[in-house]
């Protein structure tokens, strides 16, 4: 039923298209134009001219990829707040981490799954074989930058109250710098982050990223962590 | 628009490769019956990333929107969807044209039959190419509004189109310029178009194929992390483009930015007769400084020069556009007695689902008003008043912030400068922000009085009616509609629709006019809605992100009479940049007084018998010609209504009385 809906949806969409001509009986043609470089004459393209994208990389794909993995290791780390300290402050930035988080993993999977693309790098190289167990991937988790090793995560696992505060805000701001790296990394690439999607949602990671490190940044510069509210 | 994290995607389209996922997935298990593709009872329903997600409950002492107004529930469609409007006509609507959309739409392509013929049949492992049309929308979406005699300038994340507006209900596509690189923000002045890009896919040329993609590392290498790469053909910026002859727009400048730009705002110094400025608001990352020199993204404690926390001032010769450069990059956000650049934080958002940066590191749009010498930035974090009277040199006058504010978006002033309304586009105009669950103090106009450069919050105004959870919704950019006596905006809601507001009282805005459709689909949100909606000479234009060029004309309804429609449509410009904001000015023409007197009559400031009086004096006066006996009446009536102005009972009345009598003293046909 639902598919039924949908490719009506999309039947329209592309029928649409016929009735657009109907549109300028009455007027001159328009022109396409495509300018040149500044200086430099502009091209008129034939009235058939059709719209084209630019290429889409494979770091663009890897970028959503490593970050969907990246971004788990982020909730998986938010989801010990609740067992591990009474800090308030750190709980309210945990659940607001891990809904960002949660909402922008999301956000990544339907972009791959909208180009035919596999959800993570590890499910790329495999066939059918038992996927259930990809959040624990040691091998491609390592490539993300600023992940935290399988060390560290024990560490935190195991420290408790003000220890855990300590090393969850370094682990974090680590991670987030990580981030960062990832977002330069597709951007410095030649050909990556033409996307549009791919751009607005890059940038606004960066943004949210730079405002969370700041505000752990300040919360660990306070020694003790003070419990407000 | 600004950047987002949570979203929506695309299209009809994506439907598809959702049926074909599940088409795979069915292949992979046990197989399912067809039936099993029920969402409420397949697991993988739950994992449908196209799925919206519900709005969270209200928080605590908020209200939502109203969910029996009739916008709330209007049919879906593309072109066919249900819908409403109250005081305005849709006349027209102009579809995106072919060449700002992604090619192979065609039903007769064989590739797409092709693709039709693969719907259902599953095993596709891989989204066809035709299918792309979905996730194009974002690179193919309208955005804002420009404005020049008989021509409307539409830019477009792919570039600009221009239509001939001579007949608005008649109105047609003259020329589509092809030059993408998002958003496309568009202004014009005498013989130059200026455009936003910010992507990197923008290139010097306009050419639309972007820049390849590095080629795979060798063997062994996969990695190593490589050189940036630099490309001297890239183009983050403003452009500059000569439209002397319309049918053939030639680019003669493009001034790169570090940030690109996101938005710009035409700065048209009164003294100042060669130049034009432009304002540019960059939102998104440094470039490399190998690709522009002197780009740093660093923090300004560790590098002065930063690119974040600024603006760039372009200055344009008008005479030799090809000279345009950037001459100043005011520190707008600076603490002028520490020097501390980054001195601006939002201080606290209301949204738990996201952070905001606790430093404003850019303004996202600049609206200028240079007859009161003053701009309003919204400015991610903050509200800004600057004083532009040295407009290369903008000071920093005033700054807010709010509790309910996530992101500050843009800005207008009221015509008497006493008022700016800013609005917040909470979750970045792609997300759902009208649900019955968004309270009406979030992602909401915020109006503030301005008084001796300094801005007091006044109330919010938000959409009055609930959207559904497929329609991105938030408050997105408008003008005002220049009625005589009162303050009126009209505004693009995104799939909200337009709105137009009265907040001629600041603490009590109201809706008095609206138009909507019902979401592109109601199963996933689909990208669209209005950009902006802008009056430009008498009717009200919108740029519609997926479907294209809507026209409106306003009818008469409780709230706005005939009269003060046509009172609206004296006032004529030749040009219109809306975040260049011109004081509007009215003839003195009777039309403009009866204006008065409908609100007068609707304020109640004069008695029955008065209103009936002036009416009869003004019509007799019309009837005549303006005989001297007439005109003479009609002078006659001034004097006591001077009086009334002194002792009305609101600055509102007392303004209405006061232009009144001025027009019956001297009136004009």
């Amino acid at each position: 039923m639902l598919c039924g809906m949908l490719l009506a949806a999309a039947a329209a969409v592309f029928l649409a298209s016929s009735t657009r001509a109907q549109q300028v009986d009455s007027a001159p043609a328009p022109v396409v134009v495509q300018p040149g470089a500044p200086g430099k004459p502009s091209r008129t393209l034939p009235p058939s001219t059709k719209g084209t994208l630019p290429p889409r990389s494979q770091a663009d794909v890897e970028f959503m990829q490593g970050m969907i993995m990246h971004h788990s290791q982020a909730v998986e780390m938010t989801a010990l707040i609740t067992s591990h300290t009474e800090n308030k402050d750190l709980r309210s930035l945990g659940a607001r981490i891990s809904s960002s988080q949660s909402d922008e993993i999301k956000f990544m999977q339907r972009w791959l799954a909208a180009r035919g693309e596999p959800g993570s790098m590890e499910m790329a190289g495999m066939s059918d074989m038992d996927k259930s167990d990809h959040s624990s991937a040691p091998m491609a988790m390592a490539l993300m930058p600023g992940m935290l090793t399988p060390e560290q995560m024990d560490a935190l696992r195991k420290a408790k109250g003000t220890e855990f505060d300590r090393l969850f805000l370094i682990g974090m701001i680590q991670h987030h710098n990580g981030a960062l790296i990832m977002v330069k990394d597709l951007f410095d690439n030649a050909g990556a982050g033409q996307d549009a999607d791919l751009f607005d949602f890059a940038t606004d990671a960066d943004n949210t990223q730079r405002a969370e490190i700041k505000i752990m940044q300040t919360m660990l510069e306070k020694k003790p962590l003070e419990e407000k509210r | 628009m600004n950047r987002v994290s949570s979203v929506a995607f695309r299209v009809a389209v994506a439907a598809m490769i959702l049926c074909s996922g599940m088409s795979r997935i069915q292949a992979q298990t046990p197989a399912p019956a067809p039936s099993a593709q029920v969402p409420a009872k397949a697991p993988e329903a739950q994992e449908n990333p196209f799925a919206p997600q519900p709005a969270p409950p209200l928080p605590p002492g908020m209200t939502g929107s109203d969910v029996n107004d009739p916008r709330f529930k209007l049919t879906p469609g593309m072109y066919d969807a249900g819908e409403a409007s109250m005081g305005m006509k849709h006349l027209l609507l102009l579809k995106k044209p072919d060449a700002f959309q992604l090619g192979a739409t065609d039903p007769d392509d064989p590739k797409v039959a092709k693709t039709l013929g693969l719907l259902g049949m599953g095993g596709a492992s891989k989204m066809p190419k035709e299918l792309q049309i979905v996730i194009a929308q974002l690179a193919f979406a309208n955005s804002d509004l420009a404005f020049q005699g008989n021509h409307l300038f539409q830019g477009n994340f792919y570039g600009v189109n221009i239509y001939d507006i001579s007949n608005p209900a008649q109105a047609a596509l003259l020329t589509s310029l092809v030059c993408p690189g998002g958003q496309g923000d568009v202004s014009v002045y005498k013989n130059l178009l200026f455009m936003s890009v910010e992507m990197p896919n923008g290139r010097l040329d306009c050419g639309a194929q972007g820049f390849p993609p590095e080629p795979p590392p060798p063997a062994g290498h996969e990695k190593e992390r490589r050189l940036p790469v630099a490309q001297k053909d890239r183009f983050r910026g403003v452009r500059i483009f000569d439209i002397s002859d319309i049918k053939n727009p030639k680019q003669v400048a493009a001034v790169q930015t570090c940030r690109g730009s996101h938005t710009h705002t035409l700065v048209v110094d009164p003294n100042d007769k060669d130049n034009v400025y432009i304002y540019v608001s960059g939102a998104s990352f440094v470039r490399q400084a190998e690709e522009l020199a002197g780009c740093s993204n660093e923090a300004p404690d560790k590098d002065p020069n930063t690119a974040l926390f600024r603006i760039d001032v372009i200055k344009v010769p008008v005479a030799a556009p090809q000279d345009a450069k950037v001459v100043s990059s005011p520190r707008v956000f600076i603490d002028p007695r520490t020097g501390v650049l980054n001195s601006l934080s939002n201080g606290g958002s209301h949204d738990k689902d996201e952070m905001k940066p606790a430093d404003t590191n850019h303004c996202h749009d600049i609206t200028v008003y240079s007859a009161i010498g003053l701009a309003a930035g919204a400015c991610s974090g903050n509200g800004i008043l600057l004083d532009i009277k040295d407009p290369v040199h903008p000071k920093r006058v005033d700054a807010v912030n709010d509790p309910n504010y996530s992101y500050w978006h843009s800005a207008s002033f009221s015509n008497d400068g006493t008022k700016v309304v800013f609005t917040d586009e909470w979750g970045g105009g792609l997300g759902a922000r009208c649900r019955p669950n968004d309270p009406n103090k979030w992602g909401a106009d915020a109006i503030f009085h301005l008084k001796d450069d300094k801005l007091t919050f006044a109330s919010y105004y938000k959409l009055p009616a609930a959207q559904s959870d497929t329609e991105n919704c938030v408050a997105h950019n408008g003008s005002l509609i220049p009625v005589p006596g009162r303050d009126i905006e009209a505004q693009a809601w995104y799939q909200g629709g337009v709105s137009i507001m009265d907040f001629t009282d600041a603490a009590h805005p109201f809706e008095i006019a609206y138009f909507d459709r019902g979401p592109i689909d109601p199963k996933m949100l689909v990208l669209g809605g209005d950009w902006s909606a802008y009056w430009y000479n008498g009717n009200i234009y919108a740029s519609e992100i997926a479907r294209g060029l809507d026209i409106f004309e306003l009818t008469p309804s409780k709230f706005l009479t005939q009269n003060e429609i046509d009172a609206a449509k004296t006032v004529r410009v030749s040009e219109l940049n809306v975040q260049n904001q011109q004081k509007i000015e009215w003839p003195a023409q009777l039309v403009v007084a009866k204006a008065y007197v409908d609100q007068l009559e609707r304020s109640q400031a004069l008695p029955a018998k008065q209103i009936a009086d002036l009416r009869a004096a003004i019509k007799g006066a019309e009837t005549s010609h303006m005989s001297k006996s007439k005109m003479a009446k009609l002078s006659g009536m001034a004097t006591s209504l001077e009086a009334s102005a002194a002792t009305a009972k609101s600055p509102a009345d007392s303004k209405r009385l006061q232009a009144l009598a001025d027009i019956l003293k001297n009136p004009i046909a």
